[in-house]
């Protein structure tokens, strides 16, 4: 094992794959010399060359659109955009086109790409720089969309993006970047589609996702002072979806709390309480509760963004006053 | 001076000497307030800055035909000495950066480097790159449509050239004649990728022509030829004969901006040689040559925009922040107008 950084384990990831699959090939801005504008791609250019770290122009749809046609005969793109906001600039290329050109070819057509994004809040960023838009991709049939908080499951899952057969849409948070923590040794490989227990409770289900995962245990470490034990499950992908790990889960402790950084409406949040509400309706002890940013954009200004996103002191609050309220 | 003597160079561009000196002044005051966001990043105080040392030049000329609080400027994150041109203060773009809640361009809301404000005809800048040029074609097509004399200015760098709703704005601007004009600040560099794997074909305003309508390349580092294609294509926009293209050849003095560091992917040596292109030290030049400028005079101006950004940065800073209660309004109407 050894201590890498959330930033490092993204080259670390790529660079395990490249080296055992020359069918791998990066493209993005600058990618390369620079060593990416979040430093998440540095050393791989001099280590795999300008042939297969390739720098771009400043053109969204080309890269998306290049690596579709690159992954339709037979490589294995990763495609970066810089910030995840600027899915929008290539949405089409996205949401019409990768997506769908399995289904609509009947198969016949496989995209094996995937598409890394600096994602998430907290930076002083602003509206346009500091989206979370891993519910914009989960409403895309056709894509997997995966969204890693630590080192470990960076590179683990990183390597499953890449190995997959199906466009993959992969988070990477800008807060997160420098956080540090142990990888093992050796290849690494994760699955899609699996969840995990980050801190076990007995007193309510806490389901978090990227950023909001070390928020969630932070809460739930002070709510543990007042003897209230929550169990944090880093969800890590939201398709494929780990049902069965959050159903378990809600079986025991009987509540349910998402925390999400999007925007409310039509957070992943709301489709988990969905689930729960339907399928796990008779272990519910009490309302499922989802804390998110409201349904607005986010502010530069430090205080204007802090009151946005949900914070560790917002997160130990809703739930110690829910419990309370509906004990 | 010899009667004799052509007019000066300047004057032939109608300019007095009282113009090309405020012209000088502009770019000086857009220095000193570029100097000091640095300070203020490094201090801690702004979270992140883009500086448009090397481009001021072309921006104070390029901007100086335009009529202020009756044209359009829709400009990039580069774009200090143009917004000061258009009427932005040291202290509206300090307190900006600053984000607090009274900042003239977004309450607090939009990240350092996104100029803006209503009051200016400024329109406020977005991060996804090149989207202003389509919002300056709009602005042309809205006044066209009104029959008003508006002539819309729009800014960008060469990299963000190369994104297809630039493409899409020059044609449509070339398609419908619109009074456009397009300047692209060519400084070599897309933050880290060089201009050849940018531009296939290495000119922007060659572009132009496929859309029908002029391109021209200058020097960016020569005002006076930036203000004369400025003030053709200004006149070109106001007599209904379309769009133009300008590409200033400028030169990036900083990184990228206080996140990046240069010296990665750009050889020390190209660097320290971009200083003899810097356009304060080129123009300082040329006024002393015109006769317009000397020594004293040019320490007196120094002096009052160093004493123009410490006020506006005082001033700046003791402004509030914004209320909390602030993070949730505007994203709708809620019965505003
Ligand atoms: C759509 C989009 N893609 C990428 C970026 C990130 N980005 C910001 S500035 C920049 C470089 C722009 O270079 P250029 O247009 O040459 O302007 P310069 O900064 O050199 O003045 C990039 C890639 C962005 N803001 N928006
Ligand atoms: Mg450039």
């Amino acid at each position: 094992m050894a201590e890498v950084t959330y930033r490092q384990a993204v080259a670390r990831g790529i660079a395990q794959e490249m080296e055992r699959d020359a069918s791998v090939v990066m493209l993005g801005e600058d990618i390369g010399a620079a060593g990416g504008v979040f430093k998440t791609t540095e050393g791989l250019l001099d280590r795999f060359g300008p042939e297969r770290v390739r720098d771009t122009p400043i053109s969204e749809q080309a890269i998306i659109g290049a690596a579709m046609g690159a992954a339709m005969t037979g490589l294995r793109p990763v495609a970066e955009l810089m910030f995840s906001d600027f899915f929008g600039v290539a949405w089409d290329m996205v949401a019409n086109q990768v997506a769908k050109m399995r289904y609509m070819t009947d198969g016949q057509v496989a995209l094996p790409l995937v598409i890394r994004t600096a994602n998430g809040g907290g930076l002083r960023f602003g509206a346009q720089h500091s989206q979370s838009v891993e519910n914009w991709a989960m409403a895309i049939p056709g894509l997997k969309v995966v969204a890693p908080s630590t080192p470990a499951d960076v590179v683990g899952l990183m390597a499953a993006a890449i190995r997959d057969p199906d466009p993959v849409v992969f988070c990477e948070h800008k807060a997160l970047l420098a956080d540090k923590g142990e990888v093992p040794d050796g290849e690494h490989v994760d699955e899609l589609g699996r969840a995990r227990v980050a801190r076990t409770g007995t007193d309510a289900t806490v389901v978090a996702l990227a950023a909001m995962v070390p928020r969630a245990v932070e809460a739930a470490e002070r709510l543990a002072e007042d003897g209230i034990e929550l169990e944090v499950i880093d969800l890590r992908s939201l398709v494929p979806l780990d049902v069965s790990t959050v159903l378990e889960s809600v079986r025991r402790t009987t509540r349910l709390f998402t925390v999400e950084e999007n925007p409310r409406l039509c957070g992943w949040g709301a489709e988990i309480a969905s689930i729960v509400a339907e399928e796990g309706i008779y272990d519910l002890d009490g309302p499922i509760v989802r804390i998110t940013t409201p349904h607005i954009p986010l502010a530069a200004n430090p205080v204007l963004e802090d009151e946005q996103m949900p914070s560790v002191g917002r997160i130990a609050d809703t739930v110690h006053r829910t419990l309370r309220a509906t004990a | 001076m010899a009667e004799t003597q052509a007019q000066p160079r300047h004057a032939e561009l109608g300019l007095t000497d009282q113009d090309v000196l405020d012209m000088y002044r502009a770019m000086l005051l857009a220095r000193a307030v570029d100097e000091r966001m640095w300070l203020m990043q490094r201090a801690g105080k702004i979270a992140f800055i883009i500086s448009g040392q090397g481009h001021e030049g072309a921006q104070v000329a390029t901007t100086w035909p335009l009529r202020r609080n009756h044209d359009w400027l829709a400009p990039y994150y580069r774009s200090i000495a143009s917004a000061i041109t258009f009427g932005m203060t040291a202290e509206d773009i300090i307190t900006a950066h600053l984000a607090k809640g009274d900042d003239v361009s977004s309450g607090g809301r939009q990240m350092p480097g996104h100029y803006g404000g209503a009051p200016y005809n400024i329109v406020s800048l977005s991060s996804p790159v090149g989207t202003q040029v389509l919002h300056a074609v709009g602005i042309a097509m809205g006044a066209w449509a009104r029959g008003e004399d508006v002539v819309a200015l729009t800014s960008y760098g060469e990299g963000t050239a190369n994104q297809g709703e630039v493409h899409e704005a020059m044609n449509f601007a070339g398609v419908h004649r619109l009074p456009v004009i397009f300047v692209c600040e060519n400084n070599g560099y897309a933050i880290s990728v060089p201009l050849e794997k940018q531009v296939g074909g290495l000119s922007v305003a060659a572009r132009a022509q496929g859309y029908g309508f002029p391109g021209v390349t200058v020097d960016g580092d020569d005002p006076l030829a930036c203000y004369a294609a400025a003030k053709e294509a200004h006149e070109r926009g106001r007599r209904g004969d379309g769009p133009t293209l300008i590409e200033a050849r400028v030169v990036r003095l900083t990184s990228h901006s206080s996140d990046d560091d240069q010296r990665r992917y750009r050889d020390p040596a190209e660097v320290e040689a971009l200083k003899q292109q810097d356009p304060l030290v080129g123009f300082g030049r040329q006024l002393r040559e015109l006769g317009v400028l000397t020594d004293e005079l040019d320490q007196q101006l120094r002096a009052e925009a160093k004493a123009e950004i410490n006020e506006a940065s005082r001033r700046a800073e003791a402004r509030p922040e914004p209320d909390v209660s602030a993070a949730e309004r505007h994203v709708y109407a809620d019965g505003e107008a």
